[in-house]
């Protein structure tokens, strides 16, 4: 009965503002990193170039030890439909290729390169803002922009939907709603007019006509410089201030909150007449198109309280991490994590060998890794009313402790976009979203094994 | 008072209860279904663990197959030689009695002698560690400790002892429940007479081994001298080839990498 009361108190208010139902108000810590500007990293002793940057299979490294590369030279060829080509980010000489961990511990090849100091640079043709669509896409996946948010699904796939989905409005995500994390801030801030040159040339591939840029309220700075970028643009484009409120940055969450479409179970934004880009990917579609750059460098806040000078960084790709540290004056303290990404999605690492990916918006080192005592659950239903997608995280995660896969197959347990919000309100400290991940690798397993 | 509802009532069920039973009695008459009557005799004779190991639902399954399907009657794993020699006179049928065979967890890096990369803070379930940054032992292809096996095991053959699986050689039936569940996939069954073990899984280099475990292959070959051809290389890791006889239980004790064990 309470539930009741509390949906009919809330549907309202969320069919007027700007957001979604669910959701959770985690610690945001953005103030160390927001206000100062990003600084270009110097050039480390060594990067390892990976050649998985994105969903789908890996690259095929062109290069061999001892090859002389230049920066912008293209060192791995894409493989099959879902795949994304990768440059080099730097001058330098190839040491080795080999196998290097990912932030999911898979070995996949990379390419190990030594920096040299040169201004040799491998550019393509410089294309206008006005060239043909298609000459436009086949340029992004090219330069091996790839969805640079978080999943990294490569940009020139998703900017081909199929003739029978017709796109009316185009998202432009800057709602960066996860704690710490400040490099998409930083940049609709530093260069919010390549942002929009960038949105002008999407806008022109998808034929669209509505563009929204979505960014969170409490970063007022950057929806000043946006709206003021964007309104040069011409046309129905604007600024839609969404409320704060983790995961506003989710997919699924923003289109909801900034057209009120819902997308279908399975389904993608495209079914609903939307396509959302990171404003990252935008400015890398407008350098790689406006300036023949493609994808080797990207913003990444390295951030943390045990960072001795947290900063925005615009690092080479392939950079390892503990370079990136040491670019911040190394840490101080005992550390006790270290994540890829944000605290809420993203993954605790093993070690600072890693490599940065094109996906990397930030890197977190922080002093505390609390080791926690899951319990029971204890049915009191917080995870039901945070989890944005509606699902019932307590119910799943009690499924996959019994092995009942079908049961938590019959709950939607697929529909999970694994945004965290349950175990950050489970007040049991229940591993709810390694019990969902779980759930899906058995059930992705099963679906294989029924395929064959 | 009036006592007549009792009787009335008595009476009702009586007569129901009469009537049902007459049904039964003309139902299990007419309506039977006709089973061999071997299958059930020949389920007597099986161990009735229901371990899935021969590949059926169960005992019952198997028995089934045995009489139904002509299925070899030497693939019980538990029933062991005795099982299939009574059913082969049961059935009047011939089969090779196999050897007996027990399970073994191909690591030797128990907390004690190999290193963990990281803690481990989520759910015990070995899948679920090994997805989470490719687990936390240092070795990428060791035993990783957190008792999936053990907990599939239907005769409770496996226990954890320091973070290492461990299979009770007494217990085990060889039903191979446990190498399938195993994401690292080093459980192997293995004939039990075998007393030469490589107790080692990891295809890294000796240096690199050698940085996360005390008791892995190195890959120094000394134990291929001893050995003859029941140890062979591949790659960087010495392989127990079980179709072969070692001369002697020598390369345990040359071992410099202590991987390799007798018994």
């Amino acid at each position: 009965m309470s539930r009741q009361v509390h949906h009919e108190r809330i549907t309202p208010v969320i069919q007027k503002a700007f957001t979604f139902r669910g959701g959770v108000h985690p610690k945001y810590h953005k103030e160390s990193t927001s206000s100062s500007p990003s600084r270009k990293m110097d050039l480390p002793a060594k990067l390892g170039v990976s050649m998985a940057h994105h969903l789908g299979a890996p690259a095929k490294p062109l290069v061999a030890p001892g090859d002389e590369i230049k920066t912008g030279q293209l060192i791995g060829e894409a493989v099959g439909l879902i795949s994304a080509p990768v440059h080099s980010p730097v001058c330098g000489k190839v040491i080795a290729v080999e196998p290097l961990p990912t932030i999911l511990g898979r070995m996949v090849p990379a390419v190990l390169i030594e920096p040299q100091k040169s201004d040799e640079e491998i550019a393509m043709p410089v294309l206008g803002a006005d060239a043909d669509p298609v000459v436009l896409l086949a340029r992004i996946g090219e330069a091996g922009v790839v969805g640079m948010g978080g999943a990294g699904f490569p940009t020139r796939v998703k900017l081909s939907p199929p003739k029978d989905k017709p796109i009316d409005t185009l998202i432009i995500n800057g709602a960066e709603c996860e704690p710490w994390l400040t490099s998409d801030h930083r940049a609709m801030i530093e260069d919010p007019d390549g942002i929009c040159m960038g949105v002008e040339i999407i806008r022109r591939i998808l034929g669209v006509k509505t563009v929204r840029v979505a960014i969170e309220d409490n970063k007022p700075d950057a929806i000043a410089a946006m709206e003021k970028a964007i309104s040069r643009l011409g046309g129905d484009v604007g600024v839609t201030v969404l409320h704060t409120l983790y995961p506003q940055g989710g997919e699924k969450q923003q289109i909801y909150a900034v057209t009120k479409r819902e997308m279908p179970r399975g389904g993608l934004p495209m079914d609903v007449g939307c396509v959302v880009e990171n404003v990252s990917t935008s400015l890398a579609i407008f350098e790689a198109v406006a300036k023949g750059r493609p994808l080797t460098h990207r913003r990444i806040t390295v951030t943390g309280d045990a960072v001795n000078a947290p900063a925005n960084l615009i690092a080479p790709i392939g950079t390892f991490y503990h370079d990136l540290i040491e670019a911040c004056s190394g840490t101080k303290g005992h550390v006790g994590k270290i994540i890829a990404g944000g605290p809420m999605m993203g993954f605790a690492v093993a070690d600072r060998g890693i490599t940065m990916s094109k996906t990397a918006s930030g890197l977190l080192v922080l002093s505390d890794s609390p080791e926690y005592r899951s319990m029971a659950c204890i049915s009191c239903g917080r995870c039901i009313d945070a989890c944005p997608l509606r699902l019932m995280p307590s119910e799943i995660s009690q499924c996959v402790e019994a092995d009942d896969i079908d049961g938590a197959e019959q709950a939607h347990v697929t529909d999970c976009c694994e945004c965290g919000c349950c175990a950050f309100a489970c007040p049991a400290r229940r591993p709810l979203v390694q019990h969902i991940r779980r759930a899906k690798a058995l059930i992705l397993a099963k679906r294989a094994a029924q395929k064959k | 008072m009036d006592t007549s509802f009792i009787i009335v009532s008595t009476c009702w069920i009586a007569g129901l209860g009469l009537l049902s039973g007459i049904v039964l009695a003309v139902a299990a008459k007419y309506l039977t279904v006709e089973e061999d009557p071997r299958i059930a005799q020949v389920a007597e004779l099986l161990p009735g663990v229901n371990c899935g190991g021969c590949g059926l639902a169960g005992c019952m399954d198997y028995a089934r197959g045995i009489v139904l399907k002509g299925m070899p009657p030497n693939l019980c794993a538990p029933g062991g030689a005795e099982c299939v020699k009574r059913i082969c006179a049961f059935m009047g049928v011939a089969a090779e009695i196999s050897e007996p065979k027990t399970a073994r967890v191909l690591c030797g890096g128990s907390t004690k002698t190999a290193k963990r990369k990281f803690l481990y803070n989520g759910i015990a379930d070995c899948a679920a560690a090994a997805a989470t940054a490719g687990g936390d032992k240092g070795c990428p292809y060791g035993c990783l400790g957190y008792g999936s096996c053990a907990r599939v095991c239907p005769v409770n053959a496996i226990r954890v002892v320091d973070g290492l699986a461990v299979v009770d050689k007494a217990r085990c039936i060889s039903c191979g429940k446990c190498v399938g569940v195993c994401p690292r996939k080093i459980i192997k069954i293995v004939p039990s007479a075998e007393t030469l073990h490589v107790l080692c899984s990891s295809k890294d280099k000796g240096p690199q081994v050698k940085h996360y475990c005390s008791v892995g292959c190195i890959g120094c070959r000394i134990c291929t001298k001893f050995a003859g051809e029941a140890i062979v290389m591949e790659g960087f890791l010495a392989l127990r080839d079980y179709t072969k006889q070692p001369p002697n239980d020598e390369a345990a004790a040359k071992c410099p990498g202590k991987c390799i064990t007798k018994g």
